[in-house]
């Protein structure tokens, strides 16, 4: 069957299901939707269906990004626009289909928004809505629209255009194209993705490899998972161009065990493509071979850097190499080798369908098209975003994300994960593209965005990265793997109140010492969090450090607690719980803490009754009027 | 990355495992080439059918691919993903990563040691549970996370953790 064919077949099976007498039932079954419970959903939703004897076809959909309000259901009904509902319990699912499908009420109070042709009374459009606004889908354009496990619902909206366009093209105009469209590469660097598949195409050799960098390891990411779920074929298709364009007929994508879902959605694109012949000896009957290989990470984040990446592909201990050669000259089995990132391959799919031109009407100058971003932390709306490059901050994390908490006040975004740095709130009007956020001291990196509050200590958080990556580095470098280490022991001291002064420099030096030592971007980028916090909040360091006061109260030695004896009406609740027995009082008593015997561990704030309050949590000072020992409770006039 | 406690549970490994293994093992080798780059794909799946990897598999698989026992160890000590030690029937893995680090992840993994009397990388005597530590699920949106025998628990709160222990895990 040609393409030609195969792709009238899918648009008549799309549009067949558009055009259905029957209604439609979106649901978003992406690990996160999972997580929030949409299979106790699914199963309720299935009964209702059949008890109702009501026809519906009900379609598991990828991640659309509104992690908050999962799980999720995108109703349709014949002839009107589509409804979103979001946090959705079995209960409220049995509920919307009596009253949507059988009394014909919508349910406005539990809408999300409406998408497609038309209006429902009561209901916003979704893309009205402050999340989905200043959104831009290109790299996300099916996710939560398409079925992922089923290849005709990408081929009928346009998908594999891209791919059979450019097997109309040399291989050097595929390239130039790529070239005219700015795209850089989104796993992190940003390095301009033309220029590379270039040095690929031009290095000798007639065996040549891509390879599709899927180990997302950051922590705080969850782009690749997500558009993995919700659209393989989108990335699949990229590699494809990628491989066409540089010559390459073999190639892997490897990718984290830690996302089976993402593994098995992968699993089934291949196999589906390979019975369109889209993947094979002969694709569209163009000649063009390409074959791909699946490999699983054993979970190194180290691995995440393209030679430790190689080294793991070839069964070796994944430890990078110095560079030259660059994997272009001499990559995978000493063969050129092309490593691009998931969300790089969709966009390549994405501008070869549309068109270098469209794409370059998105973003900045030097930052192009879009960039994917998991919006997490102390952050109202949570979720998987695409955003035009050059967007604020203040607009990511006021409008999209619907702002901080409990009202609280932001104290600084963190992007880039581990390898990027804190931008404090005084930057909040920073444009996001590659420029300004490396200026500001962090880095694009992968996407992972997470919004932190006044309510954390950035001792504490640093130190929550540094622990992580001195753990992931493979200890090739004696600066990456001993540096690391004492940075991290620098700031346990700190935080542990044995913080002294010139410490900060002595990390300062430190950090400077480790970036230039290593090897690879994860020594190179690993003192960014240290260097960015002292930067911005160089006062919380030597509030800890002289004063031994957290005031975010998060560092656990630096804190006490106490019992107001104005508050406490002796109910021995506290001296019960307490572990340790930190806690002397009787009954109508105002108990005291054994400040010597105390572990911090918050157990009686927890417990003492809301309507006392008497236990409080304090940094660096010390409540007036606490007695020695226990006193009578005085009477409540 | 080697573990010394790792070292040793490979030496301390009980005999009748050895035994009743090697029949499954040639099983999975038989599906391979031979080649070097198939060592990780066979690690996981012998570790996928043994719940870790015992130091006679490590030796076979040596053999079969025509590498030093050494390089064979080698990788399975660098990757994460790889024990040498048998891991309980429960396994309870409370992701660390940033997003759950400032919801509160500390305090839900410091609730499960608590329950289940052990720390994070250790197992129960009785081989019933374990706690494993992740360093990013990717399910950030819904933080903290608990994941226990594959399922994933989203928006987790210590009364939360409690209940899903009581449930899942006893």
């Amino acid at each position: 069957m040609s393409f030609e064919e195969i792709k009238s077949q899918a648009v008549l099976q799309w549009k067949a299901m558009q055009q259905s007498e029957n209604a439609r039932i979106l649901i978003g079954m992406g690990t996160c939707g999972r997580a929030a419970g949409a299979e106790d959903v699914i199963a309720a939703l299935n009964q209702k269906l059949a008890e109702q004897h009501i026809q519906a076809e009900i379609l598991q959909v990828g991640c659309i990004g509104l992690c908050y309000a999962e799980p999720l259901i995108e109703l349709v009904k014949p002839g009107k626009p589509s409804i979103l509902y979001g946090n959705l319990t079995p209960e409220l699912v049995s509920e919307i289909i009596a009253d949507y499908q059988i009394a014909d009420n919508p349910r406005p109070d539990l809408a999300l928004g409406t998408r497609g042709e038309g209006t429902l009374e009561g209901i916003p459009n979704l893309f009205d809505l402050p999340v989905l606004k200043p959104q831009v889908r290109i790299s996300l354009r099916n996710c939560g629209n398409i079925d992922p496990e089923n290849i005709n619902h990408y081929i009928a909206n346009g998908g594999y255009e891209g791919l059979a366009k450019a097997l109309r093209m040399k291989p050097q105009e595929v390239i130039d194209e790529i070239k005219k469209s700015g795209l850089r590469g989104r796993g992190g660097a940003g390095f301009a993705s033309g220029i590379k598949w270039q040095f690929c195409h031009d290095a000798p050799g007639d065996i040549k490899y891509v390879i599709c960098n899927a180990d997302e390891g950051d922590p705080g990411a969850f782009m690749d998972r997500a558009l993995l779920e919700g659209d393989p074929h989108a990335v699949l298709e990229g590699i494809l161009i990628g491989a066409y364009a540089i010559g390459a007929s073999e190639g892997y994508i490897y990718i984290r065990a830690e996302y089976p879902l993402a593994i098995q959605r992968l699993r089934i694109a291949i196999k589906q493509m390979e019975e369109y012949g889209l993947i094979g000896d002969d694709i569209m009957g163009s000649g063009f071979r390409f074959h791909i290989k699946i490999k699983e990470g054993a979970g190194a984040f180290v691995c995440g850097e393209e030679t430790a990446m190689m080294a793991s592909i070839e069964g070796r201990r994944g430890m990078p190499r110095s560079r030259p050669p660059f994997p272009a000259q001499s990559g995978l089995w000493g063969k050129p080798t092309n490593i691009n990132n998931v969300e790089t391959w969709s966009n390549v799919s994405a501008i070869l369908q549309r068109g270098a031109e469209w794409y370059v009407s998105y973003g900045t100058e030097k930052s192009k098209g879009t960039k994917n971003f998991s919006l997490a932390g102390n952050v109202v709306r949570t979720g998987l975003i695409e955003v035009p490059m050059g967007i604020s901050l203040r607009e990511i994390v006021y409008e999209i994300g619907g702002g901080i908490p409990e009202n609280k006040r932001l104290k600084a975004v963190q992007t880039g994960g581990p390898s990027g740095g804190f931008i404090p709130e005084g930057l909040i009007d920073l444009p996001v593209d590659y420029e300004s956020l490396t200026q500001a001291g962090s880095i694009m990196g992968s996407g992972g965005m997470v919004v932190i509050d006044e309510d954390t200590c950035m001792v504490d958080i640093t130190k929550f990265f540094l622990t992580f990556t001195q753990a992931e580095s493979c200890g090739k470098c004696i600066p990456c793997r001993w540096g690391t280490k004492q940075m991290l022991d620098i700031l346990e001291d700190i935080s542990n109140g044995r913080g002294r002064p010139g410490d900060i420099e002595l990390l300062q030096e430190l950090a400077e010492s480790v970036k230039d030592g290593s090897l690879c971007g994860l020594g190179q980028t690993a003192p960014n969090p240290v260097l960015t916090s002292i930067r911005y909040f160089r006062d919380e360091y030597e509030e800890h450090i002289v004063e031994k006061r957290c005031s975010a109260m998060q560092c656990q030695a630096l804190i006490s607690y106490y019992i107001l004896p104005e508050k406490c009406q002796g109910c021995v609740i506290c001296a019960r719980n307490c572990p340790v027995q930190a806690i002397k009082g009787g009954k109508r008593m105002v108990h005291v803490i054994d400040q010597d015997k105390c572990i911090n561990c918050g157990i009686c704030l927890d417990v003492c009754p809301p309507k006392f309050s008497a236990v409080v949590k304090v940094s660096g000072t010390k409540p007036s009027d606490i007695p020695e020992k226990p006193v009578p409770v005085v009477a409540k006039s | 990355m080697a573990n010394p406690s790792l070292v040793q549970g490979a030496q301390a490994l009980p005999q009748e495992q050895e035994g009743t293994s090697e029949e499954r093992l040639n099983e999975i080798l038989s599906s391979y080439e031979g080649r070097v780059d198939e060592l990780i794909p066979i690690l996981q799946q012998v570790q996928q059918v043994f719940g870790y990897l015992p130091e006679l598999a490590m030796k076979k698989i040596a053999k079969f691919l025509k590498l030093p026992e050494s390089t064979v160890f080698g990788v399975g000590t660098f990757y994460a993903q790889f024990k040498l030690v048998p891991t309980g029937r429960n396994v309870i893995k409370v992701c660390r990563g940033t997003a759950c680090h400032v919801r509160g992840s500390a305090q839900i993994l410091g609730e499960i040691e608590k329950q289940l009397g052990i720390s994070a990388g250790e197992t129960t005597p009785n081989l019933e549970n374990s706690i494993e530590t992740i360093a990013c699920f990717g399910s950030c949106a819904l933080a903290p996370v608990v994941v226990i025998n594959g399922k994933v628990h989203g928006r987790m709160t210590t009364p939360k953790a409690r209940e899903i222990l009581n449930k899942e895990a006893q």
